[in-house]
């Protein structure tokens, strides 16, 4: 086993993962305040769609970003107006959002093409690695970490700020407090419906900026079902993460990993035929949930915040 | 700052009104929402609707065609309104659906090569067909089933996961182990023999719609009448009381993912042995996750799944010939899907909930008085 | 125009009415509160008092009304939009299910949506602004313990912080000596005194008459929704105050038979088990309850009644020791041998465990039954019988219920509880080859019921004493235990403390074993 192999697959975790690590920790916010957002799937195959066309027309990838972030922050809008406004089921309002996320964007990946024509086969903007002076000159890891497009660079920043966010800050208090007991958070005057509101938000324009990553770096491009699934696995990376932005890091990085030694091993020829290859990330992703589950029930302090899922009422008499 | 605000105020029972002409509103809102992305793409939306319910209703041939695939979400409904009706997420009717068809082909192309001395009938083969089906989708839901169950692992993750296991395995299948060598290039698996096949109705209609309708009413009966399905209403109720009651949980849980595998394999068996004849690509369409709107817009309901199963259907049916029709892609009829589910989950409120306008008090305040 | 010589009024709440879907919570209540008194509200359950001051705390808005507060030296009128206008304006209330994160440690809770916590959280201050205030009103209190690793008693004290540290001038406690033990109460009381004489303007809700006598100045009687009178406590007297509670005289013992009992028809001994944090909920319990007899569990909630109940209905298993009903060994059988032999459960959660509420109230009732004829044949279950079932059930037991078809949520806790009632015993008699229930544990019965559904199932457990069952009743009430038991055991911390007979029971013996001290004697099965 060569240097070289390690650092290619600790390159290609890094790359793989990262559009993971944005889901997961805009997944994590969102359920720290007690709402569950199953269209995470959707939410990032739109702002894969809607960031490559954004990019393409206007010619920069910063506007693709941008164009994603609102796009993804507009869905998780009407996931929140849906579950918490009107009160629907969050597990089938999320599962709606994911489908007619998809439809739209196969839809508008056809339409969104100059005059009209499909975007799949078409080059736009991207961004490119950037390698940071020095440091990316370290051994085996100054390649993987300090090597990469800025998008890259944004996520390492992203996760430092939202767990130093989380656990040091007043308004993290009030999130986790929202997420644990929103009555108590509500009758001490925090409000219940504004945070969770807007944590769902900005969990969509975090996981509109992951499906950025794919289709401005990562592929780069678009073709149909981009985001193949990788929605489905943040949501089951916030649960092996503990809802915590540091172990959501690690977790990316097992998965992204997992995608390089597929490739790794498909480069070298391998005699394992592509599909059952590919399954080794779902495989993989129950179980590290099944584990994670498992290990969880001995420790019974850490677990999924207490509200999660439940509607919030303040009028309701019990 | 408005003058009043708008709050929800829960009702002493639910509103009958409102149970019916909700959905119907959300209908309406979401095809006005469907005509405004039509008219962005540059088509009449009043023509393309109506080309879209020609499409599926406007003769025998389409009528077929919709059953053609009500069949399978039919049984996808059901699949999935059964689990959801015990609170168990069953997402994963699209894997079921595929390892149901998966079972039925080999069933077709393989155990009747292991057992050549039975009779080359339908009567023998499409029963036999029938119970692999149902028991390989069986299995595969009982998988994250017993997993929750016993150590309460999330079955929405689990069940995804086994989605995608399901249709990577289908896709070797058919592109590489059971790939027929006189396959003409068309990547798909060797035809199942005639026998085995699901005989025609009309056009493309076959037997499996009535399969579909004969398994609503077992379901229907079971749900509805037998202790059983009061015990797995108690469960999606309230579990706590159901434990109370001395329900045993784990038993079932088990039986209503057996059967809800199993109709989702039922699903894929209709597919296999009623269209495509050989395991190729087009299996795994979406059904398993349409089902999942169908059961919904259903309200859980056996008979509202056999009634939405054919609307959607013929959604589907109407995209389809719009692509061929007006070039307008086929997704059209996915957007409208998950718009229609987004309105609806949306007006649902109204069924147990009033909207109040509650005026603000006026900020003037009387002179102060004193207070010694 | 006030009386020059009366202490300034801190709050002045006049002509309050709100409504619920089906109820008029309160109906045109007034109700003054001086600066630096103690002021009690006293109502049954369901008198208005919670909502009245949830209003004060801005959870809901009156329909009608308004609220005057003292503000620098004047009464001003105030909107109280939300929790957080309240806690602006100087009022705060300990509810009775606190509102504490458990999750996170005192401190934490206590800065939870405070105005002017700097972004950059600095709780190493913020603990030791909570230890001063703790010392300054002697309300002992460790800011950097978890919420789930401390006693309720320290708990509630932790709320009354939050609100000290919120310079609340006006404190509302919602039922505070539900969950203590006499002694804490006492304790509670001088805290009271404490604050009050600080300044604060101090409302306690409560349906206890001895607390009130003892701790308040003035108290307001509420029934159904309205203000009946103000009165100071030291001019009346707990006959007066009950008669205007409840509207008619009160009788406080009520008329029993001896005891008439016969043989062991539960049968504890030493049984251990665990709760659902895996720590030890009971210690080597022993206990027998005889047919024909009420052996009464006294015991402030949350030291293993509610796992004793489990234990005995196959809810729960035990870690060591025996159960035996009528002499069979049923140590950990599942939940449907105990049903089978003919146990009755009331739980103390009607909504969370009792019913399903959204369920028709005849699939309720038929929750223990549908397994046998006539309700069931094979696997279906007979429609035509099971809607006679339910309506003959609901004549006997008196439910008032539009229909069968009626979601048990709708109903009012008395005719939820009734239903209950009356499923179980239903169930339990037909469980066993004679005509008796052998036996019934009831948890909580009583609770959150009006006086006539209060009676309506003390009368129903008597009379199945009366036809042989032995019955287990878990409250909380020590009055209820007393008057309706033969024997009464205390629980604490997951022993039994002592076993004493209902008639010779006094109140502070009680309350001692309810504390930990063990008591002199113990009356075993078959009465003194």
């Amino acid at each position: 086993m060569d240097l070289n192999l390690i650092v290619s697959i600790l390159n290609i975790a890094v790359v793989a993962g990262t559009s993971l690590v944005y889901a997961t920790l805009g997944e994590i916010l969102t359920e720290r305040s007690g709402i569950l957002n199953l269209g995470v799937e959707g939410i990032m195959i739109m702002g894969a769609v809607s960031a490559f066309a954004a990019a393409y027309h206007s010619n920069s990838a910063w506007v693709g970003v941008l164009t994603a972030m609102l796009v993804g922050g507009a869905l998780a809008l009407v996931h929140a107006f849906l579950t918490i406004t009107m009160r629907a089921e969050q597990v089938v309002t999320g599962l709606a959002i994911t489908i007619a996320g998809g439809g739209l964007a196969s839809f508008l990946g056809q339409k969104l093409g100059p005059a009209g024509a499909p975007l799949v086969g078409l080059i736009g903007p991207r961004f490119r690695e950037i390698p940071i002076p020095g440091l990316s000159q370290l051994p085996l890891i100054g390649k993987a970490v300090f090597s990469q497009d800025l998008l890259v660079y944004l996520m390492y920043l992203v996760v430092a700020l939202v767990a130093y966010f989380l656990y040091r800050t007043r308004p993290g208090l009030h999130l986790r407090a929202v997420g644990e007991n929103p009555q108590t958070a509500d009758a001490l005057g925090v409000s219940v419906f504004r945070v969770r509101y807007f944590y769902t938000m900005l969990g969509g324009v975090l996981m509109g900026v992951g499906g950025a990553h794919l289709s401005l770096a990562y592929t780069p491009g678009w073709t149909e079902n981009l985001t193949g699934g990788r929605g489905w696995i943040a949501i089951a990376l916030v649960i092996f993460a503990a809802w915590d932005p540091l172990r959501a890091l690690l977790g990316a990085l097992l998965f992204g990993s997992v995608n390089a030694i597929q490739f790794r091993l498909q480069a070298q020829g391998t005699t394992i035929p592509s599909n059952l290859l590919n399954m080794l990330p779902y495989i993989l992703t129950v179980v590290v949930l099944v584990l994670t589950t498992w290990l969880e029930a001995f420790r019974k302090r850490v677990g999924a915040p207490a509200a999660l899922g439940l509607p919030y009422n303040r009028e309701e008499r019990t | 700052m408005l003058p009043f605000t708008l709050k929800f105020e829960r009702r002493l029972t639910v509103s009958r009104v409102a149970t019916f002409l909700s959905p119907l509103a959300a209908l309406l809102l979401a095809l006005l929402f469907g005509a405004v992305l039509l008219a962005t793409a540059g088509a009449n939306p009043w023509t393309t609707y109506r080309a879209m319910f020609t499409g599926a209703f406007g003769s025998t041939y389409n009528w077929t065609e919709t059953l053609v695939k009500a069949t399978p979400l039919i049984l996808t409904g059901m699949s999935v309104a059964i689990a959801f009706r015990m609170l168990f997420w069953n997402i994963g009717a699209e894997g079921q659906l595929v390892m149901g068809g998966i079972a039925a082909a080999w069933t077709a192309l393989f155990l009747t090569e292991r057992l050549a001395f039975l009779p080359d009938s339908p009567w023998v083969w499409l029963p036999l067909m029938m119970i692999m089906a149902i028991i390989a989708g069986a299995i595969w839901g009982l998988i994250p089933a017993l997993l929750k169950a016993y150590l309460n692992v999330n079955e929405i993750i689990t069940t995804l996961m086994f989605n995608y296991i399901a249709i990577l395995w289908y896709r070797y299948l058919f592109t590489t182990a059971w790939k027929d060598p006189l396959g003409f290039g068309f990547p798909g698996s060797a035809e199942i023999p005639l026998y085995a096949r699901l005989p025609r109705i009309s056009g493309r209609l076959h037997l499996g719609i009535i399969l579909a309708i004969a398994a609503v009413l077992l379901i229907w009966v079971i749900m509805d009448k037998t202790r059983r399905g009061y015990e797995i209403r108690l469960i999606g109720e309230n579990r706590r009381a159901a434990e109370y009651a001395g329900v045993n949980i784990i038993r079932n849980i088990i039986l209503v993912m057996v059967m809800s595998g199993g109709l989702a394999g039922l699903a894929g068996l209709a597919e296999v042995a009623g269209i495509s004849f050989r395991l190729q690509h087009g299996l795994a369409a979406g059904y398993g996750f349409t089902g999942i709107i169908v059961a919904w817009l259903a309200r859980l309901n056996p008979w509202g799944v056999v009634l939405v199963g054919v609307l959607l259907a013929g959604l589907l049916v109407g995209g389809d010939q719009i692509q061929i029709s007006m070039g307008l892609p086929a997704s059209v009829a996915l957007v409208l899907q998950g718009a229609i589910l987004l309105f609806v989950l949306g007006s649902e409120v109204f069924r147990s909930y009033r909207l109040r306008i509650i005026p603000r008090a006026p900020v003037a305040l009387p002179p102060p008085e004193e207070a010694a | 125009m006030i009386n020059a010589t009366a202490p300034p009024i801190a709050v002045d709440m006049r002509g309050i009415t709100k409504r619920f879907p089906g109820v008029i919570a309160n109906e045109r209540v007034d109700l003054q509160v001086f600066v630096g008194e103690i002021h009690a509200l006293l109502g049954e359950n369901g008198a208005g008092k919670s909502t009245l001051m949830s209003t004060l705390c801005g959870l809901y808005q009156p329909d009608e009304g308004e609220i005057h507060l003292a503000q620098n030296g004047r009464l001003q009128r105030a909107h109280i939009q939300s929790p957080g206008d309240a806690i602006d304006l100087g009022i705060g209330m300990v509810h009775q299910h606190f509102k504490l994160v458990q999750t996170q440690t005192v401190a934490e809770n206590v800065i939870i949506g405070l105005k002017g916590v700097p972004l950059r959280l600095n709780m190493r201050q913020v603990e030791k602004d909570i230890a001063a205030l703790a010392r300054q009103y002697n309300i002992p209190v460790d800011p950097q313990a978890y919420i789930w690793q401390i006693s309720v008693g320290e708990q509630q004290r932790v709320e009354i912080l939050k609100l000290l540290y919120r310079q609340a001038e006006i404190l509302i406690l919602d039922e505070p000596t539900a969950v203590l033990t006499p002694q804490e109460a006492t304790e509670l009381g001088k805290t009271l005194r404490n604050m009050a004489r600080e300044g604060k303007a101090i409302i306690f809700i409560s349906h206890k008459l001895d607390e009130i006598m003892e701790i308040a100045d003035r108290v307001t009687v509420l029934r159904d929704g309205k203000n009946v009178a103000t009165v100071a406590v030291r001019d009346t007297n707990k006959a007066e105050l009950a008669r205007m509670m409840v509207g008619r005289e009160v009788i406080f013992r009520v008329e029993k038979e001896a005891c008439q009992h016969g043989a062991p028809v539960l049968s504890l001994e030493k049984v251990s088990a665990l709760n659902d944090k895996g720590l030890a909920a009971l210690k080597n319990i022993s206990l027998d309850v005889c047919s024909g007899e009420i052996v009464g569990i006294a015991g402030v909630a949350g030291n293993g009644q509610r796992e004793l109940a489990e234990i005995i209905t196959g809810l729960r298993k035990a870690t060591q020791g025996s159960v035996r009903l009528r002499g069979q060994p049923m140590t950990n059988r599942a939940s449907i041998e105990f049903i089978r032999e003919g146990v009755a459960h009331i739980p103390g959660d009607r909504l969370g465990m009792g019913l399903a509420g959204n369920l028709p109230i005849s699939d309720n009732l038929i929750m223990k039954s549908y397994r046998r004829a006539p309700l069931a044949v094979g696997p279906f279950l007979r429609a035509t019988a099971i809607r006679e079932f339910a309506v003959r059930l609901i004549e006997n037991f008196q439910v008032l219920t539009p229909g069968p078809g009626t979601p048990a949520r709708n109903l009012s806790g008395g005719n939820q509880q009734k239903a209950i009632l009356a499923r179980e015993i239903t169930a339990g008699k037909t469980m066993t080859t004679g005509n008796e229930v052998p036996f019934l544990v009831a948890v909580y019965p009583t609770r959150g019921l009006d006086v006539g559904a209060i009676e309506t199932v003390r009368r129903e457990l008597l009379e199945q004493r009366g036809q042989g069952a032995g019955i287990l009743l878990i409250s909380e009430e020590l009055e209820e235990l007393i008057a309706l038991s033969d024997r009464i055991a205390v629980l604490h911390a997951g022993e039994i403390m002592g076993i004493v007979d209902a008639n010779e029971a006094d109140i502070e013996q009680l309350g001692l074993m309810m504390a930990g001290e063990h008591a002199g004697k113990h009356v075993p099965a078959g009465g003194a």
